[in-house]
């Protein structure tokens, strides 16, 4: 992989990203926003070569949801074909706070995995692009908006695949509200314990849970060292430096989950989202004259971009 | 009668011999779960996750869906209570297989509340995907594993420990969705399931004594429950039908006979024996099966209240059913 161009790709995706997610929450006057802000460069790096995977296999532009998962149902879709095929040296992705769906739809758009008019079923009743995507919905792997599960499932999948002799990573991207789930630390200890060393996690820390600042709802800090203490071997970074994602990526992490915490700033690029401090976890336009506001800073998002 | 000592554990061992996709994950109670012989067998199939269910049950789905075959062994409280959110969303919606093992069901344990299941089945009843399978005897202990293999989804297994009775012949196994038909009448309808069919075939023997004939149906499908079957002798049963469970009568086998009988206009009197929407305490097995009217005596009682007239039963006519040594002594004091 050519570092230059993966920076350059990561920077461009990222975005394009938070054009489209802020487009988006202003069509429908409501969006996660604040979650495109922080995790856009983290998000758009796994989608461009810092995560070995395949082309996409999903239909560009998603048919309707075919049922859930059952013995009766073998047309159950399985979104995770939008990470690319499953093979042993392949890595896959593991997409745990499924309220970032909008986030990850949009960096499959930018990363041409899927069609821009995926974003018009987003939310519609019948649609596979849901608000809170369950495994079904495209880049999803498993059904994780129960929070905590994801690591979990991924550490089960990772340790499935090692005992199959498979080289490919499990990628999980959590969020930091994850961490006051009690189950996130017993799925790190097993993973240590049974050196399931084929897992990285990636946490985007932004500091926001959904009732305000994450440390005004539950102290979750210091992570780094509470995710040591469990066993995982943790390297720290700006989520929106790709250069470092991928140094942190190349941590060596021999016989421990490597889980990589990501500080980001929730209103990245989009300074006016700060006005809105410190509740950022959904925005909904409070009147016409913010919702302009908005329109004149996607105005000149859009100038730039050209 | 005959009382197979740990037959889980031997069967466990037979079963995963030629199947190196069956793993083993145990929440610390691996020889209260009589998985230990399993560990000493295929000591790399056997994974330890401490006492954390929620994750053990997260990553037995995230196993499955890589192709293992993941049976969870703990506690029956443990996995269907304490983990609950993660069997509904990391195992029962994408409908992967993983063998759910759950010990200690009911009244079988003199652990008190915190062991007791008395709401298992329940829960398990409501997870869309989930079958559910119990054990009666120790031939159906032996069986239940081959039963849930042939399962394309998750399978709750409500399973039996230590000095088990063998009621069904070792020749007869365990099959899914056939109930057994343990013997034939016509004033009445027994439905029961696991350690209470042992007490309702004693009761049911008695009262053929004094004229009453009761038709007795072992279940141990419990989801899908064989409403079909089930109706067609509820149909015939002249008095009326009981249930007899060894679990709250809310939600498991009485509801799900109520719900069959209700479904198809089958109009017989029901009466649902089992714990009767209370919390139990702590004691023998005996005990416990008798003072929350889970035993032979307390389906004589149901018996005499759809006869409508008393029927003398003496406690000593109610001694038909050779417990065997030992029954639970072995195990009375250990967890």
């Amino acid at each position: 992989m050519d570092v230059n161009e993966y920076v350059q790709e990561v920077a461009r995706v990222a975005f394009g990203v938070r054009r489209r997610v802020l487009e988006h929450t202003i069509r429908n006057n409501g969006g996660y926003l604040s979650q495109a802000c922080s995790s856009a460069e983290m998000l758009a790096s796994v989608y461009s070569g810092l995560l070995k995977l395949g082309p996409s296999l999903g239909s560009r532009v998603p048919g309707p949801f075919l049922g859930v998962p059952s013995a009766s149902n073998p047309a159950a879709a399985s979104g995770a074909s939008y990470n690319g095929p499953k093979a042993p040296d392949l890595d896959r992705f593991v997409f745990s706070p499924v309220h970032y769906a909008l986030v990850l739809y949009a960096v499959l758009i930018e990363t041409g995995r899927l069609s821009p008019e995926a974003l018009e079923q987003f939310n519609k009743d019948g649609s596979m692009v849901e608000l809170i995507g369950a495994e079904h919905s495209p880049g999803h792997e498993v059904t994780a908006g129960s929070l905590a599960q994801a690591l979990s499932q991924a550490a089960g999948i990772a340790l499935g695949r090692k005992l199959k002799g498979e080289t490919g990573r499990v990628v999980v991207f959590m969020s930091d509200g994850e961490l006051a789930e009690g189950q996130t630390y017993e799925a790190i200890a097993a993973a240590a314990y049974h050196r399931v060393d084929n897992l990285v996690a990636m946490i985007d820390v932004n500091g926001q849970a959904c009732d305000g600042r994450m440390d005004s709802v539950m102290n979750v800090e210091p992570i780094a060292q509470r995710l040591r203490s469990f066993g995982a071997v943790v390297a720290e970074v700006d989520g929106h430096d790709a250069t470092a994602l991928l140094e942190a990526f190349a941590t060596p992490h021999p016989g421990a989950p490597l889980m990589i915490i990501g500080r980001t700033d929730p209103c990245r690029d989009l300074p006016i989202l700060q006005e809105r401090a410190p509740k950022l976890h959904y925005v909904r336009f409070k009147d016409k004259g913010e919702m302009a506001r908005y329109e004149a800073v996607l105005c000149g998002l859009r100038q730039k971009e050209v | 009668m005959e009382i197979v000592r740990r037959p889980h554990a031997r069967n466990l061992v037979r079963f995963a011999a030629h199947k190196p996709e069956v793993l083993v994950l145990s929440a610390d109670l691996t020889s209260s779960c009589e998985a230990d012989d399993f560990r000493a067998a295929y000591p790399e199939r056997f994974f330890s996750v401490g006492m954390a269910e929620q994750n053990m049950l997260s990553l037995a789905g995230g196993l499955a869906r890589e192709g293992m075959l993941p049976h969870v062994h703990t506690f029956a409280v443990f996995i269907c209570r304490r983990a609950f959110d993660q069997v509904a969303m990391s195992v029962a919606y994408p409908n992967l297989r993983v063998r759910l093992v759950g010990f200690l069901p009911g009244l079988t344990t003199p652990g008190g509340v915190t062991h007791q299941a008395i709401d298992d089945v329940a829960l398990m009843r409501v997870l869309p995907n989930m079958t559910i399978l119990e054990c009666g005897d120790a031939t159906e202990v032996e069986s239940a594993l081959d039963v849930a293999h042939g399962v394309p989804g998750p399978v709750y297994l409500r399973m039996l420990r230590g000095e088990v009775p063998r009621l069904f012949s070792s020749s007869d196994p365990m099959v899914l969705g056939q109930m057994r038909l343990v013997s034939r009448g016509a004033d009445l309808l027994v439905v029961s399931s696991g350690v209470c069919t042992e007490e309702a075939m004693r009761a049911v023997l008695a009262l053929r004594r004094k004229g009453v004939s009761a038709a007795h149906l072992h279940v141990s499908t419990l989801k899908p429950l064989s409403g079909d079957g089930l109706c067609d002798f509820a149909s015939e049963a002249r008095l009326g039908v009981i249930t007899m469970e060894n679990h709250s009568v809310v939600g498991g086998l009485g509801s799900a006979v109520a719900e069959a009988l209700a479904e198809r206009g089958v109009g017989k009197r029901l009466v649902r024996l089992g714990v009767q929407d209370q919390y139990a305490h702590g004691a023998s097995k005996s005990y416990l099966l008798a003072k929350y009217g889970l035993d032979a005596r307390a389906l004589i009682g149901a018996a005499e209240r759809l006869c409508e007239a008393p029927l003398d039963i003496a406690d000593g006519e109610l001694l038909g059913v050779d417990k065997g040594p030992a029954d639970e002594q072995s195990k009375a004091e250990a967890l």
